[in-house]
């Protein structure tokens, strides 16, 4: 079984060659804090089927990263052994300093996942099922936290109708106010703009630039280029289970980062 | 696992030899050697597979699938999971000959097909509860997911056969109806075509075992392949 | 008790929202009354059945209602990934089941007293003193139907298995509960003291403390992935 790469320094993979035109990846700036996430030699295998295979990875807190890939290539996996959802068959990661098997529960208590499951009970209001999901969390003061967000989400005059009765995007804005309820340090989202129109995307996207403050790491994964690239830091692209492409953004241009991602896809880099 | 090897290993082969001869050895014994019982007749000849039967299905069978049940849930070893389900499927099909074999000879003997004997009736449930193990793995895809859902099926119901025995046989005894036992005597050469069949029978399940545990093991080394196949088709196909 | 709290709140959840959704409860009742009415016109509308007869009956209507009772529990998680969503909360597996069940418990429990209700109608049964020990037999009934009945419908919504099959995993499990249960009540029915009932409502108490232990033991296995 042929590999893209082999050993690199945390941070940064890159092509061991690349073409005219390719974006010029730059190192990452040595970490100065420990790191948000650190994901060593991770291997997921549901049976036959391999997701993950080999993967390294390191983010440093407060950045935001974006992970590409076309489906199948292992992103919902990868966001689900970050968020204990799954346990890796072989390798480690740590989220936040602990151990996504043997520290599960911590890990929990610093992760919020917002994915294109909104995770919310439609026959409960808005209200109520942030406040079922305070109690879970064993937030202080739950209630009140709960209509915080709630105003801050533009929610509050609809906070005690059912949530089947909200549209998709309302519904992603209080999945958002959902998890952020525990204050996490790390947000992972997958695929969080599908299905959003217009209107709820541009305000998906302005939380997202708010919840930047240094200290809480955002994880992302898309196969929309555009959406992906507006406001993260760093870029990664990942390809049958494994990261072949990591750069850092400022500077880069989407058109050949787009080249750079079909690239990735169509076939291994190094090989012709 | 080696698909290029086309013969069975020496240690099963000689297991298929040894388990194929016993078998017509208790079937010479059972069909020809035995005496015929003088009440009930050749109808009886049936309990030489009757009994074995019920003795696989109630016995090794099924607590093999619990034994590796548990070994699965911790150890992960897809292995296991393997050769609980192999387990499962030759124990239905004993489950099923003993059902089948004891109201046919029931029937001629009794009057009856079936009398809620508490060691019968517990088989039948049995049966419920393992072929609802094997539904359950023929919905649940394949992998990790399809051993652990099985596991733990396998581990609740087999804790659950004694306590259906007990419950079956204290509500029996309230309602004392007889039919119990062989309902006749064996002599000394019967006794012996019995045994000889009950470790016919054994030998039987062990070699179907490790029969269809090899196959399910081929099984999954081609899910494998094909599943690779497809990833890299996907690969080379672009975007 | 914070420990408990948790797994309050969500057997809390859990009724709140089959009381919202409403559909479930209704058909359950629904379901325990029509199957008693239709037991009983199979027999002569003149002569009083067996006490073992109208037992059986009664618990018939019970399995069927309550199966359906707790194939709805994690149905309604199966809904915009909610469990996955419980699950990325930093509590115990153990509380999650032990929430689920208690909301299990009580929907089963609260249809059984409704259909026994109807059932002691239709029969026209009276048992002065003997509600205690029904009651007290309906309560042991339904912590073991819970009890399988929430390990089981995990695993069936693990593989997306509808109510029926659910049935069929969860009744040949449920034959010494169904056993020891028909047994008591014939005895109650027949204005029997609990007491004579002997031991088959220790036969129950065993077998509620045997798979509550197992139950709890396996459900991290049913829910991970």
């Amino acid at each position: 079984m042929e590999a893209a790469t082999s050993t690199r320094t945390p941070g940064v993979s890159q092509p061991a060659d690349l073409w005219p035109g390719a974006v010029q990846p730059t190192a990452s700036p040595e970490p100065a804090k420990p790191p948000a996430i650190l994901v060593r030699a991770l291997v997921k295998t549901y049976g036959p089927v391999e997701a993950l295979r080999g993967l390294d990875l390191e983010v440093e807190p407060g950045a935001f990263l974006t992970i590409f890939g076309p489906n199948g290539a292992g992103k919902t996996t990868l966001m689900k052994v970050l968020a204990t959802l799954t346990r890796p068959t072989e390798g480690s990661a740590l989220v936040c300093g602990h151990d996504v098997v043997r520290e599960a529960r911590a890990v929990r208590e610093r992760v919020g996942v917002i994915s294109h499951n909104t995770y919310l009970y439609a026959q409960l209001t808005a209200l109520e099922n942030l406040e079922f999901y305070a109690r879970m969390y064993r937030v202080r003061d739950g209630r009140k936290r709960a209509l915080a967000l709630l105003s801050k989400m533009d929610l509050a005059k609809r906070m005690h109708d059912r949530v089947a009765t909200y549209s998709r995007g309302m519904q992603q804005r209080l999945s958002v106010a959902r998890a952020l309820l525990h204050d996490p340090q790390v947000l992972l989202l997958d695929e969080p703009y599908t299905g959003l129109d217009q209107h709820a995307a541009k305000v998906l996207a302005e939380v997202l630039l708010e919840l930047r403050d240094g200290n809480r790491t955002v994880i992302m994964t898309t196969h929309n280029l555009e959406e992906g690239l507006a406001g993260c830091d760093r870029a990664a692209i990942l390809v049958d289970g494994q990261l072949v492409y990591d750069t850092q953004v400022k500077g880069i241009e989407v058109s050949s980062f787009r080249d750079t991602y079909f690239h990735c896809v169509r076939g291994e880099l190094g090989q012709a | 696992m080696d698909l290029e090897r086309k013969r069975l290993g020496v240690a099963t082969g000689t297991l298929v030899i040894i388990t194929f001869s016993l078998v017509l050895v208790a079937l010479t014994a059972a069909l020809v050697l035995a005496p015929r019982e003088l009440q009930m007749g050749d109808i009886q000849r049936l309990f030489y597979f009757h009994m074995p039967s019920a003795w696989i299905a109630l016995g090794p069978a099924f607590t093999v699938v619990f034994a590796l049940s548990i070994a699965y849930l911790v150890t992960g070893k897809l292995k296991y999971d393997r050769w609980a389900a192999a387990s499962a499927e030759i124990g239905v099909i004993f489950t099923t000959v003993t059902l089948l074999t004891g109201p046919l000879w029931a029937k001629p003997v009794w009057g009856v097909y079936w009398t809620w004997e508490p060691r019968l009736t517990t088989t039948l449930v049995l049966w419920f509860i393992y072929v609802g193990y094997l539904l359950l793995r023929a919905i649940a895809g394949e992998g990790p997911r399809r051993a652990r859902l099985s596991a733990v099926y396998g581990i609740v119901g087999w804790i659950d056969v004694p306590i259906v025995f007990l419950s079956i046989w204290l509500w029996r005894t309230l309602h004392p109806r007889l039919l119990t036992g062989s309902g006749f005597s064996m002599d000394s050469r019967m006794l012996a075509a019995l045994m000889v069949s009950l470790v016919a029978f054994t030998l039987l399940y062990v070699c179907l075992l490790v029969l269809r545990a090899r196959t399910l093991a081929v099984e999954a080394t081609l899910s494998g392949l094909r599943a690779e196949i497809r990833r890299r088709n996907r690969r080379g196909g672009g975007s | 008790m914070a420990f408990f709290s948790q797994a309050w709140t969500i057997a809390r959840k859990d009724l709140l929202t089959e009381l919202r959704g409403a559909s479930t409860i209704i058909s359950m009742v629904l379901l325990g009354l029509l199957v008693v009415l239709v037991f009983n016109f199979g027999a002569d509308p003149g002569v009083e059945s067996a006490a073992l007869a109208r037992s059986g009956v009664l618990w018939a209507a019970f399995l069927f209602s309550g199966v359906i009772a707790v194939g709805r529990s994690f149905a309604s998680e199966r809904e915009a990934g909610c469990l996955d969503g419980l699950l990325l909360c930093p509590v115990d597996r153990a509380l999650i089941y032990l929430g689920k069940l208690i909301g299990n418990f009580i929907l089963v429990f609260a249809t059984g007293v409704v259909i026994l209700l109807f059932f002691t109608v239709i029969y026209n049964v009276s048992l002065g003193l003997g509600w205690l020990g029904i009651l007290l037999l309906l309560v042991l009934a339904s912590v073991g139907l819970a009890t399988l009945g929430t390990l089981f419908a995990a695993v069936a919504a693990g593989v997306r298995a509808r109510d029926a099959l659910l049935t069929v995993f969860i009744f040949p499990l449920l034959v010494p509960l169904v056993i020891a249960a028909a047994h008591t009540s014939t005895l109650l029915l027949d204005g029997k003291g609990l007491g004579a009932a002997g031991f088959w409502p220790w036969l129950l108490v065993v077998y509620d403390a045997i798979f509550l232990a197992v139950s709890f033991m396996v459900f991290d296995f049913v829910v991970e992935d």
